[in-house]
């Protein structure tokens, strides 16, 4: 059986990926179909089903809403798929204005709205609440003032309730948005109310031209207008998606207009566009519960935009697929369980529990490398376009160079810091993609796919090894100390490790940092600005090749090179989150105040790590480091 | 006596130190970034022998800090004397040559950068054309000599260090001589208010500044601003005083008449003059289908030169620079005309000249080639052994 093992753990969790690959069947409702079709959005294009999951993650951290929070997880409360609650957002409002999806941790702000507290009988669980929840009248105000004052601020200087604040008011902007993408949020029934527009147009236009000559004129012909000219008019105010094809998609490929647009191009005398038409087809039937009428409608849609714009429809589709897949998430599964394998190997050196472990990083690696094509496929662009692909990368880079020491060591180490390394990221990498769209398009001065793919690519390559060196480093520590399994081979092996890798990282982080340079003179004809992120970079080359030259110059053994190697990390966290939060610079493209909770706690463990290194070795478990460190 | 001195200069001791210094440096001279803007804790930090870092709250904690000339002298001095005195060539070493002579190289192009390279801009409308790019970071009192030409400017300009040191200027083409009374980094200009201002004497005897107050300012430490030099000056004519005058970066050119020739004089951003000139013809600025996100900034602008030869119209945008007369243009920042509502694009160039720009190529292709060649050595011998 202990043989077997190491095939058949990799091979279930195959198994298991391959099954999730299956796009759930659709029941009543195609969802699937309306979820893949395209529009424009974030300057984009992108399916409906992203901005369904991009709307929730703003809205509740999470890609599908559940509609009992209040209820455990093994109570079944009803789970809605982001897809499902978008069509029902911009259907029938009136229903998703109670569903309790807009969530609020922080409590002053609960207080101020005057939200429920945690309790089963009023279906509250003190967290998630409904629309008619935070934008009843009175707190509709109370969000409008109090934003207003928060957003007069600096980023740095808004406390959390400010923060708090202004997440839930863009999280209302959006979802006010989304009601008002397809029909005005107040419509009933908007293919029957759309029916009778063309009979208001002739006789109110008279009228209000009449009106503006001074001739008498037809009051009721010009309101029975007016009145639906008003809402359309607030439609394309909000600035919801563009979910109106270009008229003219040969030549005009870029000219997708929103549903308000199109209907007062109408009024005014235009042809009214059939998306418009099979759009509004679609929620009322949706509304009024006829699902082979909403599917056909759907397929007429889609079967057209098939027709005249085929690529953006192969794209999309492609898009949704790859949400459904999900492969980061399943990646990071798969190393967690590859982690405690690895971990079990240095207690009962079994042998089938470290093959288990190589097997399944192997296949976490494989899926990793699948979602990094399958989103370079998507973006046609390298693979580290933003703060959110870099983690991705970063965590990539490292498994692969976890493995290649594994193959050479075979003592379980590689592993340990490939699985820990690719998990951390991946986490890192979810949480990135809670705060923007992660395959927004990019910066005018970002727009090059060379750089992008030199520069870009090879220092981030050196961000991941010297987070390997650091994390073997730790491994030292954490097992020379706590554990007596750090024997004299294993610590020795350990250091060369370590310095085999810091090397590859001085050869990364320098040629990616000179890449940088050389980008900066092309694009701005200065070589080097002392920017903060090019000073982050520069600061992992320094510490680099410290770190040689003191294992050259014999001024550190074993466990000075560990220390210094697990300082690394923290100067490569710094370099890679601390200086966006110093907000400012070319590179500052991502200020977050909520991360820096984490690199602190993150820099406070490995000074812990590196002050244990200083003990003396008698109070270490493991015998080893007493000769290592003479 | 010399041999302890040389066996410290050589030792790998030293560079250790000096890395750490260097990242220390690196450090608190990004993190002064944000109190003090980029330009100012550039030069404090970088281009000086000493500093000191205080954390902006507690300005009492100061922290000695090497500046950037010492650290990359001592780095070259160590680097330099380590390979005389101790390096025995070896082709197991050649990867730590070829590196070594790359950051020799790195350094010394730093160093040269920073005393040859100069930054400035150049800003204009559609269909404006300029000969001259303008310095930022630096101001100028210029004298306009002949007003009544309209098709040539000829100017006598005074830098700011001899107006800063209020000193006395003459020039063959003035008639006048300017005496710097009072000189201001940076000052507020404004209008002398009624009640407010009765007890204050107007900033200057002549000109618009009979009618305005100058205060001194701290210099600005944003990024994105600068400081607003002004200063208050006598002009001194052959027949005796022409009275005191109030020049601002804030205020229009006022004319002097002496003799019945007009002089046209401002305080000015340092001007560079070149001997052919920019058009710009249109900008373009795209941004992503319904956002405001930027996706390019294109500007096209027509090279011109006195006789008309060599004219050519070049399109300049992001990551696709113009190199041309040892300058580089590259597109800065775009925006429409709202001074006088026609509304037309507007584009800024950063112009950088940079004579030392090839020292970093070489230097970074040394590096890399060493580095590869020294890992690769390392790496066939490692897995020769465990093989």
């Amino acid at each position: 059986m202990k043989t077997k093992l190491p095939w058949l753990i990799p091979l279930a969790f195959l198994l298991w990926f391959l099954g999730s690959a299956r796009m759930p069947v659709d029941k009543e409702f195609s969802l699937n179909r309306f979820g893949s079709l395209p529009v424009v959005f974030n300057g984009r294009h992108q399916p409906l089903d992203s901005i369904a999951r991009n709307a929730l993650l703003a809205l509740r951290g999470k890609q599908t809403a559940n509609l009992e929070p209040w209820k455990g997880d093994f109570e079944r409360p009803r789970i809605v798929s982001a897809t499902e609650w978008l069509l029902t957002v911009m259907a029938n409002p009136e229903v998703t204005d109670q569903w309790p999806v807009f969530r609020v941790d922080h409590p002053e702000l609960i207080s101020l709205l005057g939200l429920p507290d945690k309790d089963r009988e009023k279906r509250s669980d003190g967290k998630h609440f409904a629309w008619s929840q935070v934008a009843s009248d009175r707190n509709f105000q109370l969000m409008q003032t109090n934003s207003a004052v928060a957003e007069e601020k600096k980023a740095e200087v808004r406390t959390p309730f400010d923060q708090a604040l202004l997440r839930l008011n863009s999280a209302m902007t959006l979802y006010f948005r989304l009601k008002n993408t397809i029909q005005p949020q107040d419509a009933k029934d908007w293919a029957a109310e759309l029916a009778t527009l063309d009979q208001l147009i002739p006789p109110g236009i008279a009228a209000a031209r009449a009106s503006e000559a001074g001739r008498p004129y037809d009051t009721n012909a010009l309101e029975a207008l007016l009145r639906p000219v008003g809402r359309m008019q607030v439609m394309s105010r909000l600035e919801p998606p563009l979910v109106i094809p270009p008229q003219d998609p040969v030549r005009q490929p870029e000219n997708w207009t929103r549903t308000g647009e199109a209907l007062m191009s109408h009024i005014r005398g235009e042809p009214l566009p059939a998306a418009v038409i099979d759009y509004a087809a679609m929620v009322s039937a949706f509304r009024q519960g006829r699902g082979a009428d909403f599917n056909q409608a759907v397929e007429r849609y889609h079967d057209r935009l098939k027709g005249v714009l085929p690529r953006e429809i192969l794209k999309t589709s492609r898009e949704h697929f790859f949400n459904h897949l999900a492969p980061f998430y399943k990646a990071m599964v798969i190393y967690v369980a590859a982690f405690l394998l690895a971990v079990c190997y240095w207690f009962n050196f079994a042998e089938w529990a470290r093959r288990s472990a190589f097997g399944l990083i192997g296949l976490g690696f494989l899926i990793h490398t699948l979602g990094l094509l399958f989103r370079m496929w998507l973006e046609g662009r390298p693979p580290v376009t933003n703060l959110y692909s870099s983690a991705i990368f970063i965590g990539w880079g490292s498994v692969g160079l976890g493995m290649l020491l594994e193959r050479f060591w075979r003592n379980s180490i590689g592993l340990v810091v490939a699985s820990a390394i690719g998990f951390i990221t991946l986490v890192i990498a979810h949480n990135l993609s809670l705060k923007e769209d992660t395959l927004q398009m990019m910066e005018a001065v970002l727009d090059t796919n060379f750089w992008l793919a030199t520069h870009v690519v090879i220092v981030t390559l050196g961000y991941a090894s010297t987070f390997v060196a650091g994390f073997l480093a730790m491994v030292y520590i954490v097992r020379g100390f706590f554990t007596k399994s750090l024997d004299a081979n294993t610590g020795r092996a350990l250091a060369r490790m370590i310095y085999g890798i810091v090397c590859f990282a001085t050869l990364f982080s320098f040629v990616g940092t000179v890449l940088g340079g050389i980008w900066a003179d092309q694009s701005w004809g200065r070589f080097w600005g002392w920017d903060p992120k090019e000073n982050g970079a520069l600061i992992i080359v320094l510490w680099n090749a410290l770190i040689l030259h003191a294992r050259w110059g014999a001024l550190v053994k074993d466990r000075g090179l560990v220390c210094l190697a697990i300082a690394g990390n923290i100067v490569t966290a710094w370099s890679w989150f601390g200086v966006n939060m110093l907000g400012i610079g070319l590179h500052s493209y991502g200020w977050m105040s909520g991360a820096f909770k984490w690199l602190a706690l993150f820099v406070i463990s490995q000074l812990i790590l590196i002050a244990i290194g200083f003990l003396p070795a008698t109070t270490w478990r493991s015998t080893v480091p007493k000769a290592a460190a003479r | 006596m010399l041999k302890p001195i040389i066996k410290l200069l050589t030792s790998l001791r030293l560079t250790v130190t000096l890395l750490a210094l260097g990242v220390a440096v690196v450090f608190f001279g990004t993190l002064a970034q944000t109190s003090d803007g980029l330009y100012v804790a550039q030069s404090r930090y970088f281009r000086s022998w000493f500093s000191t870092w205080s954390p902006h709250t507690v300005p009492w904690i100061v922290l000695p800090l090497p500046g950037g000339y010492l650290l990359g002298t001592l780095l070259l001095v160590n680097l330099i004397s380590a390979h005389l005195q101790r390096f025995r060539f070896a082709w197991k070493k050649s990867g730590i040559f070829l590196t070594h002579l790359g950051i020799i190289l790195l350094l010394l192009g730093q160093l040269f950068t920073d005393m040859f390279a100069r930054e400035s801009r150049m800003s204009f409308a559609e269909g404006e054309g300029r000969n001259y790019t303008e310095d930022f970071q630096k101001t100028e009192l210029a004298v306009l000599t002949d007003a009544s030409d309209r098709t040539y400017d000829s100017v006598v300009a005074i830098p700011e260090s001899l107006l800063s040191a209020r000193a006395e200027t003459t020039h063959a083409s003035l008639p006048f001589t300017i005496r710097v009374r009072e000189y201001h980094e940076n000052a507020l200009v404004r209008a002398r208010a009624p009640f407010v201002d009765t007890n204050r004497p107007p900033a200057s005897t002549e000109g618009v500044g009979t009618r305005a107050v100058v205060e001194g300012r701290p210099p600005t430490r944003e990024m994105d601003k600068r400081s607003m030099p002004a200063l208050v000056a006598e002009l001194v004519g052959p027949k005796g005083s022409l009275g005191t005058w109030l020049f601002s970066m804030v205020l229009d050119p006022q004319e002097v008449v002496v003799d019945g020739k007009t002089f046209r004089i401002s305080l000015r951003d340092m001007r560079y003059y070149q001997p052919f000139s920019v058009r710009l013809l249109k900008t373009t600025h795209e941004t992503y289908l319904g956002t405001t996100r930027a996706k390019n900034y294109q500007s096209r602008i027509r090279l011109e030169h006195p006789g008309g030869t060599g004219d050519r119209e070049v399109d300049i945008y992001m990551n696709n620079p113009l190199r041309y007369s040892g300058l580089t243009f590259f597109q800065s920042q775009m925006g429409n005309e709202l001074r006088d509502g026609s509304g037309r694009g507007t584009s800024v160039f950063q112009v950088v000249k940079n004579p030392s720009w090839i020292a970093p190529y070489v230097g970074c292709g040394l590096v890399a080639a060493g580095l590869v060649v020294q890992f690769l050595i390392h790496l066939v011998g490692f897995i020769r052994k465990k093989a």
